[in-house]
């Protein structure tokens, strides 16, 4: 684990290659290639070039507001926002412990997001990639493609991930910005129609879970020599777990491993987070690299989601995501499997683990009930921390004694694993990079290694009209020698 | 029994002038409804188009996705849109032609007729209200996709596509 690669010594002599996806206009993920005249790969960066500025905006504001302001931050996962937030703000208001009906209610609207997330990342993101190959001609590669041809994925994508979206929506008022959970609990519980229209699918939902479990293993298993080595590099691993070290998306305590799966730290409190992170700040991007202050910044990095989680805990508490847990160690060979791909695999174990509880869940009297809330001691300080699906997600409140935020703090999951994209590209750009062209098919090795992560580079805004995709390759005298888009 | 007519709205409104889409949804409203029109309609508001939106055009008679626009026509464009293949590689949404397409895929039909309302933005930053010529754009947006909601039949629809120079004309008239 070090820095190599990024920061070259006389970056002026060298030719740069920039990938550019404008994919939405604020969330400007940017990919920058120096290479030397043999075309040697000197200094490789993933700019995140986006200020989102939220710490800043929620100052000022009365606490009661930002469970509900926070989902701003994002289209795709706000629940998390909501829940991380919420959860800081518990503490805030003294509910130590929620009352069973709330943390439950919680829990599903949580676990229907993990859901919903990890359906539209594996089918909509990643299945054409994985199903036609990264080289594959890029009209075909994106869901439209996989519809044509494997339309029965294709549909139970759409259902896996309207079925998450009701959760959300039941559970939180709306699929976006609900505002279910409220400092100290939960404004409302469920009802016995909305929770039998959930129960009437959820067992086809849990199926296709398992068969996309089973899609991914085959996919990955047939080919090992990509999958394993794709953009591979070592590192630290971190995750919340649960009770007895349970895979747990919602409560728990930090446990950190090493890249042989050693511990670093296990049992933390969130509370004091501080006292085992650090972040760093550097010039060439916005987005900030956490690390271990333990291992200090140039070992103290780490990976979180997905591979992290399902590599952390001790066991998988429902029984068909177990089964795939084991086979998934077992492919291992019992050693951390630090292989980006192997993102997918575990994305999809946890998605049938979300299912799974979610079905449980539903057959639970406790979401009926209409005991909600809890009151306890005001403090001025509180951490909700939350395994978003992209991973870790950590909330950070100070507020002064007329209820108003003075300080906030977010870490969030793709802020968790900058340094790991980062290192990602690089062995990507150093592996497939070649000649004074930019193919489409690097540009794809490229972006496969990102995606790997589940990125979300910008958070909610897009619209028609926009270039999401500008690629330029500029020689040491700085004129455009080649540049590809996708218009 | 679904209304007869979808409208999407799409944007953030926390983000400047991506804020079209619902501005312009939440006006709709107010108006279908004072119109006695509100039976016909169904709005659905996004940050994001997505595919589980497919489901949402299942038994419609015409569909209409409103959004803001990056160098796009300005003061709005009004276009007929057809399936087509969308792109869709580090982003979580698909364009309007995508979410048609999908429906073709797993439906295995072809959707309803479908346009775009395309209004020209100019800031998109968080925390950013709507510019003034955001707002002027949608004003004048706004007179046509009243003529549209008091036709909403396709063939009607497609007499009043236009273009990014006919808006301004279009808007003139409204």
């Amino acid at each position: 684990m070090s820095y190599q690669l990024e920061t070259a010594e006389h970056p002026e002599m060298l030719r740069r290659v920039a990938i550019d996806p404008v994919s939405r206009v604020e969330g400007h993920g940017k990919v920058t290639i120096l290479l030397d005249d043999q075309n040697k790969v000197h200094q490789v960066r993933l700019h995140i070039v986006e200020f989102r500025g939220f710490e800043k905006f929620i100052q000022g504001r009365p606490y009661w507001e930002v469970p509900v302001m926070v989902q701003r931050l994002c289209g795709i996962c706000p629940v998390s926002h909501h829940l991380a937030a919420s959860k800081a703000l518990d503490i805030i208001v003294g509910a130590k412990k929620l009352t069973p009906a709330a943390e439950k209610l919680r829990r599903l609207m949580h676990y229907g997001q993990m859901l919903q997330s990890h359906a539209l990342h594996f089918f909509h993101l990643c299945s054409p990639d994985l199903l036609f190959g990264f080289d594959s001609d890029v009209t075909r590669r994106n869901i439209v493609g996989v519809a044509a041809a494997h339309p029965e994925i294709a549909k139970r994508g759409v259902l896996l991930r309207k079925f998450g979206q009701e959760v959300i929506r039941v559970t939180a008022g709306k699929r976006v910005h609900g505002t279910g959970a409220v400092p100290g609990g939960m404004n409302k519980s469920l009802t016995i129609a909305e929770r039998d229209e959930l129960l009437k699918d959820i067992y086809h939902i849990v199926a296709w879970s398992r068969d996309a479990v089973h899609l991914i293993q085959k996919v990955h298993t047939q080919d090992p020599g990509l999958y394993n080595s794709f953009g591979i590099f070592r590192s630290n691993f971190m995750s919340l777990v649960g009770h007895n070290g349970d895979l747990d998306f919602y409560h728990g305590t930090l446990r950190a491993r090493d890249d042989n799966g050693k511990l670093i730290f296990d049992g933390v409190d969130y509370q004091e987070y501080d006292r085992y992170i650090d972040e760093e700040v550097r010039s060439w991007s916005y987005m900030k690299f956490p690390y271990f202050r333990s291992l200090g910044k140039e070992h103290g990095w780490y990976k979180v989601g997905p591979l992290a989680r399902v590599q952390n805990c001790n066991q998988i508490s429902t029984p068909f995501a177990e089964h795939e847990r084991k086979e998934f160690v077992d492919y291992a060979g019992g050693t951390p499997m630090h292989a980006p791909l192997a993102y997918h695999w575990t994305r999809m174990i946890e998605m049938l683990h979300a299912a799974e509880v979610i079905k449980e869940l539903l057959h639970d009297d406790d979401l009926l009930s209409n005991d909600l809330m809890v009151e306890g001691e005001r403090q001025m300080e509180g951490v909700g921390v939350i395994e978003a699906p992209r991973g870790t997600l950590f909330h950070h409140y100070r507020v002064d004694e007329n209820d108003l935020i003075t300080m906030a703090n977010l870490i969030v999951s793709t802020t968790n694993n900058n340094q790991a994209m980062n290192e990602a590209v690089r062995h990507v750009a150093r592996r497939y990079l070649h000649g004074h062209e930019v193919t489409e098919g690097l540009l794809n090795h490229i972006e496969v290694a990102i995606r790997a992560f589940d990125p979300c580079l910008s958070c909610a805004t897009h619209a028609l009209g926009k270039m999401p995709l500008a690629v330029e390759l500029v020689d040491a005298e700085g004129l455009l020698i080649h540049s590809l888009s996708r218009a | 029994m679904s209304a007869p007519v979808v409208v999407f709205a799409v944007g953030n409104p926390s983000r400047g002038d991506d804020a079209i889409g619902p501005v312009l949804c939440g006006r709709l409203a107010c108006w279908l409804e004072a119109a006695g029109l509100a039976a016909q309609f169904e709005l659905i508001e996004d940050f994001q188009l997505q595919i589980e939106h497919v489901l949402d055009l299942q038994g419609r008679q015409l569909a209409m996705f409103i959004d803001a626009g990056i160098d796009t026509g300005a003061p709005f464009t009004f276009q007929r849109i057809v399936p087509a293949t969308g792109i869709a590689h580090t982003t979580h949404e698909l364009p309007p032609e995508a979410v048609l397409q999908v429906f073709r895929q797993t439906e295995e039909a072809d959707p309803p007729p479908a346009f775009t309302l395309c209004i020209r933005g100019e800031q998109f930053e968080l925390g950013e209200p709507l510019t003034a010529t955001a707002e002027n754009r949608l004003e004048q947006a706004f007179g046509l996709l009243e003529q549209l909601c008091r036709n909403p039949d396709p063939a009607s629809w497609e007499a009043m596509v236009v273009s990014a120079q006919e808006g301004v004309r279009v808007a003139e008239m409204a």
